[in-house]
């Protein structure tokens, strides 16, 4: 026991360990409930729905090889139509999301009528699936990547607005004040200061959403986008599945060609002005 | 090119509160003022007001030569040749050093422009930089600088534009005391070969004494003590120590 002048305090500090110590392992026993329940709920411990599972994977990949690339000239225009859609969404999606992000965020505009509804818009936007906004715009303005630009970019400009946000609400105000204080104007400050501290941040999340965008550009193609999509499934539906698998190497090797390209975009942007 | 400022029953409040009541000082060109007080009395709301950032309730301050800063256009131009130097140098950590300084020359180009820093301003950021001898850090970016040298870049800023008023908020307090002591002296030689008027906030008494030209003390938003730094003897130690009671860093620092 620990000599002090001050046992009520101590008590409390023993009570508030213990309460705290208490309330971890309940947390954590709650999610651990909800963990095995959604997975009994899937019906994945049904053993019976597993017989047969590894035997017709590997009859599938059996199929599938060796990957089929002699109808490779006529995948330059479906690679092409996805490469644009995802270029196009994700452009337009961020020069959306920088409007409606800055307007989300608290310490951008402080009009509570004007922030609170577009973070209501942007949580909106983001809600809705980018399929659903596929089937939408493809009703909408018909078959073709045109409509696989637009979901693309409303779904984008939902996730990308809120990143924006939450990146211009954590900017540091001491160099803005800074540039306030020599009688740099509102729009100043924001180029100066705000764009510098925020820039990685921006060029990083929208790379990041380039690539998710390119895949999801793909499965666009399956309600009626176009582009690479299509050409997969339908390959499959014709149970080609070694053009299908030729098809999916393309698409990685695309996706990793992006990737690359967004390391090198980030690790520039890292640096100075 | 320094200038003399006339403050006349400057009144300022904030949040509806008043902070300053009723100050009235001059500020020779040239002169170097130490700004002491315990925290909370106004030191950082009087800088506020001579920058611009903060407009007074009543009375004014009146920039010699320029004119008062309540009116749009003298503020402007008394704007224009202020500088700021900040406790936490307000620096951008992901630029380097001289991209930092260049930020002092902001409010010369089109916030929309997209042309880059022209070769003029990027010399004129150099030699700024080679002023607090830091030009061989030009290309670290700022987050890379010790605490030191993050100050010096902050100097460094504000000598970029020239200014003729030079405010200083406590530009020293987040160095450790010896560092403090040589940045004061750097400070004072690169002050007076620039001929500047300065206003500095200090919380430590024998660097005013060793900084300034004068010591103006505030109290519970007034002005309670105003000496030249030269004659701050012993009495002068007992009237600061009466009036600032509860700090007791203050009176320690005097020896």
């Amino acid at each position: 026991m620990i000599e002090t002048r001050h046992p009520d305090a101590l008590a409390a500090i023993l009570a508030d360990g213990r309460r705290k110590a208490r309330n971890t392992m309940l947390n954590g026993g709650l999610v651990a409930v909800a963990v095995v329940a959604a997975f009994v709920y899937a019906g994945a411990f049904d053993a019976g729905r597993y017989v047969g599972a590894l035997s017709t994977i590997a009859q599938l990949t059996n199929d599938s090889m060796p990957p089929d690339f002699s109808r490779w000239p006529k995948w330059g225009k479906p690679l092409l139509e996805t490469l644009s859609m995802s270029v196009a969404g994700t452009a337009l999606g961020a020069a959306f999301a920088l409007v409606c992000g800055a307007v989300a965020a608290r310490n951008v505009v402080r009009t509570p009528w004007l922030g609170g509804p577009m973070r209501l818009l942007l949580n909106l936007l983001r809600s809705i699936p980018g399929l659903i906004w596929g089937v939408m715009f493809v009703a909408a303005i018909g078959f073709g990547p045109l409509a696989g630009i637009l979901a693309l970019a409303a779904h984008s400009t939902g996730m990308l607005g809120k990143f924006f946000a939450e990146t211009l609400e954590h900017v540091e105000p001491g160099p803005g004040n800074a540039l306030r204080s020599h009688g740099v104007g509102h729009l100043g400050v924001l180029r100066f200061s705000v764009l510098p501290q925020i820039l990685p941040r921006l060029v990083d999340v929208t790379m990041y959403r380039w690539e998710h965008n390119l895949r999801a550009a793909t499965t666009l193609g399956v309600v009626g986008a176009g582009g690479l999509g299509l050409e997969i499934i339908t390959a499959f539906h014709l149970f080609e599945y070694r053009e299908a698998s030729a098809l999916i190497i393309v698409l990685l090797a695309l996706v990793s060609l992006i990737n690359l390209l967004g390391a090198r975009l980030r690790a520039r942007f890292l640096g100075g002005t | 090119m320094s200038i003399a400022i006339t403050i006349d029953n400057l009144t300022v409040h904030r949040s509806g509160r008043p902070v300053l009541h009723d100050i009235s000082l001059h500020l020779p060109a040239g002169s170097i003022t130490a700004l002491v007080g315990p925290s909370g009395v106004g030191k950082t709301t009087l800088m506020s007001t001579l920058n611009g950032l903060l407009s007074p309730h009543g009375g004014t301050v009146v920039f010699d030569g320029i004119g008062r800063l309540d009116q749009p256009r003298p503020l402007r131009e008394a704007r224009r040749r202020t500088a700021t130097v900040f406790q936490d140098h307000a620096l951008i950590d992901r630029l380097p050093a001289i991209d930092n300084v260049l930020l002092g020359l902001a409010d010369t180009r089109h916030p929309l422009s997209p042309l880059p820093w022209s070769g003029a301003q990027r010399r004129r950021a150099a030699q700024a930089l080679d002023e607090v001898g830091l030009l061989d850090r030009a290309t670290a970016r700022a987050a890379q600088l010790s605490g030191g040298e993050r100050q010096r870049v902050g100097i460094a800023r504000a000598l970029v534009r020239r200014p003729a008023l030079l405010l200083g908020d406590e530009p020293f307090a987040s160095v450790d005391p010896a560092l403090a002591e040589r940045l004061a002296a750097e400070f004072r030689t690169l002050v007076a070969r620039n001929g500047l008027t300065v206003v500095l906030v200090l919380h430590q008494l024998s660097m005013a004494r060793s900084l300034a030209d004068r010591i103006v003390g505030l109290g519970g938003g007034r002005v309670v003590f105003d000496a030249p730094a030269q004659s701050f003897g012993a009495a002068d130690e007992s009237a600061v120590f009466r009036t600032f009671p509860d700090t007791k860093e203050i009176p320690c620092s005097v020896n």
